[in-house]
């Protein structure tokens, strides 16, 4: 066990211990480091001012990928063994280098600034997206930028900038350099000890092992464990709660994976969505549209399947739609494991059904397509909101006739539930629009939702009982097109196109 | 100098002066500023209640918490416990009486933010709960003003009412807005010699902190020094809401004789300072069977909050903008300014004119809806008269101005053909009648934007301008930076007028040792009296050459020429360095002052009348937008611009005014609802909850244009126009568009209120009989 943390930041080894286990990312930049380019705008993950890159090798294929992530709810432990940049970082070095990188130069050229203080995350957002070679088009530039709020601007100019960087896609020598430096020196510190972080009050262990991971978690009193810190991260920005045991699953050797077991994915512990995406989205447009509005880019890269489902909240967007596809949750302690369907997981408000020790050590998605599979996520705002409601539906059809019914909802209850008797109202029923009319009036008994500051009870009650409508129409052969989807939304050509 | 003409001359497209610094993350804002390590931190205990009387603090727990220095309440202040920008009503820290949840109550002076924020529990306040007043409608009911209401009047409104053809009434309510700048409010304060104070602010009013530090602290205003470089956006935000933190980071270094810094995190920012207000506006039209409009009764009421802020001024302006771009003969307003336990209602982007403006657009669609005809229609048969029709036959706006300048038929008639207006609506209304889910909307909308401050005084400026020996020079001036561009823009004049590079001219922070009584860079009035200031001091350097180049050179003053870098006089001709140094040998000062005081304005504000603007600013926008009737979501599909900025200074930064303007509009009247539960909270305080438009928001298609005619009739700087509020209003089109497509649903009258949340948009369409699932409880719209 190491109790020193190591990692690169812009090409240079830092090693740092006695911090505070809680320490974020961004506090040690502004603060130790005076890198005061990283901004704190919220402090909550959904402005993006803080933006830096953190780049890891793929689990599986050992490739250099860049993930953008929001400094100010990065634990410092979670930084082992990988390689950050900041704004400060990207600037060229070397005698044949300009006097700003391609991703600053576009967003001058641009006009892509105008108070300045959300520029630097945007800046990184693009460099990210360059680094990766995707996501500046223009199908993919709304995703990318989604985790990044700009208040003067509108938007148009830094879109345009993204643009032209689309163009400038071939990294100059400084940047070659820069890569292959990156990478010689995360292969340089790279080990396969756990390692801890702590300053006495606060401690933070990233175990390498399983075994080690269940262990430490039965033996510790007070104990939090930490995926992608999405969540938990808030709890110490937010409201200043005194962690003082955090346990990491993203070092854990194998909590990364994604693998066939059966008839299922199984999805590890420390799967984020960006991971786990093309396989579960793969044949099913509705839940990779739904994974591209949730949270942000830099939200995904960090956060995990797992997490979202054992933090248990009622409004997450991913449990009602892996209820609908019926998936099972795997809980493990040190010398158990079992497995239960994910809805019988969530038994009320904050209260889940994990016995003391247990941890969310894996989900199972099916595999096979879903041609019935339909989610639907009601928001203020398209991307990068909570929702209201979140419906994920799935029917199973036989001879005209409705066979299986699993509608769930977020949104309108004390936890992720199925509509039961709007399902009952379903099954034995001719697969047509009579058979949703009725479910929905019917849905009525199956739900008392609260009001709260995203939206009224009569609300949810009208828009869940149209969702049904809605998907109703999209399975019976009168779709309707979306307002939302990759791109600015569709144009007014698309809709007069759409046939009604 | 081999180019015909200096770089980053007026009327050039050039970058934002510190664009390199900000893509390269070394622009330096508040909290960067490079402190030493004696700083302490500030943190507000805040009242948990919206009313209530404090019957007892013991911060003895708190002060003895480890890291912490000091906690401070009234009691430790040496001067006038007051953070207002007008009236006196605003405690810094509460006394006996709080007023709304998220009052400053005490403040903890630490080592670090986690000592501060470890010991902010310990506090022990005991309260008294009051009874809350927390709408409009409670205020209005329960006659909570803090003034008496306001009457503007022209005409015989109730006579023309009477006798009007049609006539309608109606309702509408206007949601607020958090301004979300990035930067939350900062200030950081440094004790000196003799008590001096030096602060580092975000804020767009350097003079009035510096102001209001000194009456807290009992000292003169001299002993107080307020600097800005730059703010990280703040829209009005930053116009008075900079005073507390300021104040505490004094005070808190006056009680300790360290530096410290006051930093709101997102969520005290939003639970400390004021938003945009909301309204609530009655109107009464008639109106003859064309639409045009002969009579209007408007009865607006705005929840101010617990205190005054800038509420009546902002009251003015709602007042002057409920005519917006229409001559309407007999016109009445009356203005109820209401309180109630909030924060304190402040200066945002508009300042009151954006409400205002939205009551009239709302009553230009809802007779268009009543005579059946298009709203376009209606609106250009009310237009204020054309600036060239014939004297005598201009209109005069109900608080008395005339419109001299009205260029609405050539905006509106151009930016129809370019954007086809006409063709598209009859396409949409087709595209509706066949389709039952998916509707969509169209409008156009003009905006008439009155530029000057309402409050006569405050449009007044101060520059400051030193040449030095080697050509280069120093710009200082009264305006802040907020992202806007004041500064290149000021600096370009400056530029122009000496004829040198833009780059020989150094940009340097605001600072109240400099410019001396400045007024807030508001009213998107910073160019146009800085511009003017700058101007003015770098003409008098010029002169001043000028005379001693003449006398060197046998030649009259006049007759000295400053062009592209090269300064004439007789038969010498030198570059601007030498002429400098020549005027520098000549024992010349090259350092001036200059000064602009608006001409032509004055408001009487107990009469609403007068001449309070200098001119108006206009634009009209077209926006297309699509709505999912069965869950309200919704989508602006399409938006094309044409606004006048007169002359341009600068086309990049006017038309980047332009674009984030609308879209922060378009926010405003669509995802951007703040709710207060019924004990006063607001539960939309970080962007988890309170959704600004992201960037897949920007309209599908944005074409946004400056109208190539523009040129301001007054003697503005160089014959541009003000351009930082009036673009917000052209997000009026979105609200009117949703309406539109609404309007397909049945013969009703939507009658949207803002902001049009999916919530609402769905249940105005239940409501209206659109498809849907016809749930016998359905509570109603939220």
């Amino acid at each position: 066990m190491r109790e020193i943390i190591t990692f690169v930041l812009n090409n240079r080894i830092e090693q740092v211990s006695g911090l505070s286990g809680d320490a974020t990312l961004l506090d040690w930049l502004r603060q130790r480091r005076r890198l005061t380019g990283s901004k704190e705008g919220c402090a909550e993950g959904d402005c993006g001012a803080c933006t830096v890159v953190v780049a890891r090798r793929d689990c599986a294929t050992g490739a250099m990928r860049w993930h953008p992530v929001n400094a100010c709810i990065q634990f410092m432990g979670m930084l082992e063994g990988t390689s950050v940049t900041t704004i400060e970082g990207i600037m060229p070095e070397g005698d044949d280098a300009p006097e700003l990188h391609p991703c600053q130069q576009v967003m001058v050229d641009r006009h892509g600034s105008q108070c300045g203080f959300c520029t630097p995350g945007f800046v990184m957002s693009m460099f990210a997206a360059w680094c990766n070679g995707e996501g500046l088009d223009e199908a993919g530039i709304d995703t990318t930028l989604a985790g990044n709020l700009c208040r003067c601007t509108g938007y148009r100019p830094i879109v345009d900038a993204a643009a032209d960087l689309k163009t400038r896609d071939i990294p100059p020598a400084f940047e070659r350099r820069r890569r292959e430096r990156e990478a010689a020196l995360m292969d340089e510190i790279a080990h396969d000890e756990t390692v801890v972080i702590g300053d006495g009050a606060r401690r933070f262990i990233a175990p390498a092992t399983a075994e080690e991971f269940a262990r430490e978690y039965a033996n510790t009193k007070d104990a939090t464990i930490v995926a992608g810190a999405t969540d938990v991260g808030l709890w110490v920005t937010k409201q200043n709660r005194h962690l003082p045991h955090m346990i990491w699953t993203g070092r854990v050797r194998g909590f990364g994976d994604v693998l066939r077991q059966g008839a299922h994915w199984r999805i590890g512990p420390a799967v984020t969505h960006e991971a786990a995406l093309k396989m579960l989205a793969a044949g099913r447009p509705d839940f990779a549209e739904v994974m591209r509005r949730f949270g942000s880019l830099q939200v995904r890269s960090s956060g995990t399947m797992c997490g979202n489902i054992a933090n248990g909240s009622p409004i997450g967007d991913l449990p009602p739609m892996l209820i609908a596809l019926a998936a099972e949750v795997e809980l493990a302690a040190v010398s158990s494991n079992r497995q239960m369907p994910l809805e019988d997981f969530f038994i009320d408000y904050g209260v889940q059904d994990r016995r003391a020790g247990e941890f969310v050590s894996a989900l199972l998605v099916p595999v096979a397509p879903s041609p019935h599979f339909r989610a639907y996520k009601i928001s203020k705002r398209f991307d990068q909101d909570i929702s209201a409601v979140m419906g994920g539906f799935n029917i199973s059809v036989s001879d005209g006739r409705i066979t299986d019914a699993r509608l769930a909802f977020g949104g309108m209850a004390a936890t992720p539930k199925r509509a039961a008797t709007a399902e009952a109202a379903l099954v034995g029923a001719e697969l047509g629009m009579d058979a949703f009319q009725a479910a929905a009036l019917a849905m009525a008994g199956d739900f008392t939702p609260i009001s709260d500051m995203r939206a009224s009870a009569g609300y949810r009650i009208q828009v869940a009982a149209n969702l049904l409508l809605k998907y109703g129409m999209d399975l019976t052969g009168t779709p309707v097109p979306r307002l939302t989807g990759p791109g600015a939304g569709l144009s007014a050509d698309m809709l007069r196109e759409a046939r009604l | 100098m081999t180019a015909d003409r200096i770089t980053g001359d007026i009327r050039t497209t050039l970058r934002h002066d510190s664009a390199h610094k900000h893509v390269a993350g070394s622009a330096v804002y508040v909290d960067d500023i490079p402190t030493t390590d004696d700083t302490l931190v500030v943190l507000i205990g805040q009242s948990p209640h919206a009313h209530a009387r404090i019957t007892s603090i013991d911060l003895s727990a708190v002060a003895a918490a480890d890291g912490v220095v000091a906690v401070l309440t009234h009691a430790d202040i040496p001067g006038v416990n007051d953070c207002s920008p007008v009236y006196g009503d605003d405690p810094v820290l509460a006394e006996d009486e709080v007023s709304y949840v998220g009052q400053a109550v005490f403040a903890i002076v630490a080592e670090t933010m986690r000592a501060a924020r470890d010991a902010l529990p310990l506090a022990k306040v005991e309260y008294e709960t009051l009874p809350a007043i927390l709408t409009i409608d409670e205020a209005m009911k329960a006659g909570s003003w803090l003034g008496p209401s306001v009457t503007m009047e022209s005409g015989s409104p109730d006579t023309a009412l009477a006798g009007a053809r049609h006539t309608l009434s109606g309702r509408i309510e206007i949601g607020g807005q958090e301004h979300f700048y990035l930067e939350g409010q900062a200030a950081l304060a440094v004790p000196g010699e003799d008590r001096d104070m030096t602060l580092h602010c975000s804020t767009q009013h350097p003079s009035e902190i510096q102001h209001k530090v000194a009456d807290c602290l009992g000292l003169s205003n001299h002993a107080v020094t307020v600097e800005t470089r730059r703010m990280g956006g703040a829209f009005g935000g930053k116009e008075s809401q900079g005073n507390l933190p300021a104040i505490l980071s004094a005070l808190a270094a006056h009680v300790t004789g360290r530096p410290a810094k006051t930093v709101y995190d997102r969520d005290d920012d939003f639970m400390l300072t004021g938003k945009r207000h909301d309204f609530r506006i009655d109107y009464s039209v008639g109106f003859d069977a064309e639409g045009r409009v002969s009579a209007a009764t408007f009865e607006q009421a705005l929840r101010c909050g617990m205190s005054w802020d800038l509420s009546e001024a902002i009251a003015a302006r709602a007042m002057c903008h409920a005519d917006n771009a229409y001559h309407i003969p007999d016109m009445r307003v009356i203005s109820h300014r209401c309180k109630t336990h909030t924060q304190s209602n402040t200066a945002f982007r508009g300042f009151g004119g954006p409400q205002g403006m939205v009551g009239i657009e709302r009553v230009m669609d809802e007779v268009a809806h009543h005579l059946g005809i298009d709203p376009l229609l209606v609106r250009q048969r009310n237009f204020y008269p054309h600036k060239f029709t014939p004297n005598g036959g201009k209109g005069r706006t109900p608080y008395g101005q005339l419109v001299e300048d009205c260029v609405l038929q050539d905006i509106v008639g151009e930016l129809a053909e370019s954007a086809d207006y006409t063709a598209r609506r009859a396409e949409i209304e087709a595209f509706n009648r066949a389709n039952s889910v998916i509707r969509r909307g169209i409008a156009l909308t003009p905006v008439k934007f009155g530029i000057s401050f309402n409050t006569t005084f405050l449009n007044q400026a101060g520059a400051l301008v030193h040449v030095y020996t080697d050509g280069s020079v120093h710009l200082n001036h009264g305006g802040t930076e907020m992202g806007q561009g004041l500064n290149t823009k000021v600096a370009q004049v400056v530029a122009h007028e000496f004829q040198v590079d833009f780059d020989a001219v150094k940009i340097t922070a605001t600072t109240t040792g400099k410019v001396p009584n400045t007024s807030a860079t508001a009213a998107s009035s910073g160019t146009d009296l800085n511009g003017m200031a700058a101007q003015a001091a770098a003409r008098t350097i010029k002169g001043r050459m000028r005379v001693h180049l003449a006398e060197q050179h046998q030649c009259a003053p006049d007759s000295v020429t400053f062009t592209n870098g090269t300064v004439r006089a007789g038969s010498a001709v030198m570059s601007f360095a030498e002429a400098v140094k020549s005027c520098y040998l000549g024992r010349v000062s090259l350092s001036a002052t200059g000064f602009y005081a608006t001409p032509k304005i004055h408001w009487d504000k107990q009469r609403s009348r007068g001449r309070p603007f200098f001119y108006y600013a206009y634009g009209a926008a077209v926006t297309e937008v699509a709505v999912d009737l069965l869950t309200g979501e919704n989508r602006i599909l399409r938006t094309d611009i044409l606004h006048d900025v007169g002359r341009s200074l600068n086309p990049a930064i006017d038309i980047g005014q332009i674009e984030g303007g609308f879209v922060q509009g378009a926010g405003w009247l669509t995802t951007e609802e703040l709710v207060w539960d019924d004990a006063g909270r607001l539960r939309t305080h970080a962007p988890s909850t309170y959704k600004i438009p992201a960037c897949g928001d920007r309209p599908g298609i944005f074409n946004v244009a400056l109208f190539g005619d523009g040129e301001n009739i007054e003697d503005t700087i160089h014959k541009s126009k003000a351009v930082g509020e009036p673009p917000l209003m052209l997000a009026i089109s979105v609200l009117m568009a949703q309406s539109h497509a609404l309007q397909s649903i049945g013969s009703d009258y939507p009658a949207l209120d803002a902001p049009a949340t999916p919530e609402r948009m769905c249940l105005v369409a239940r409501r209206l009989g659109g498809p849907g699932i016809v749930l016998g409880s359905a509570s109603g719209e939220g």
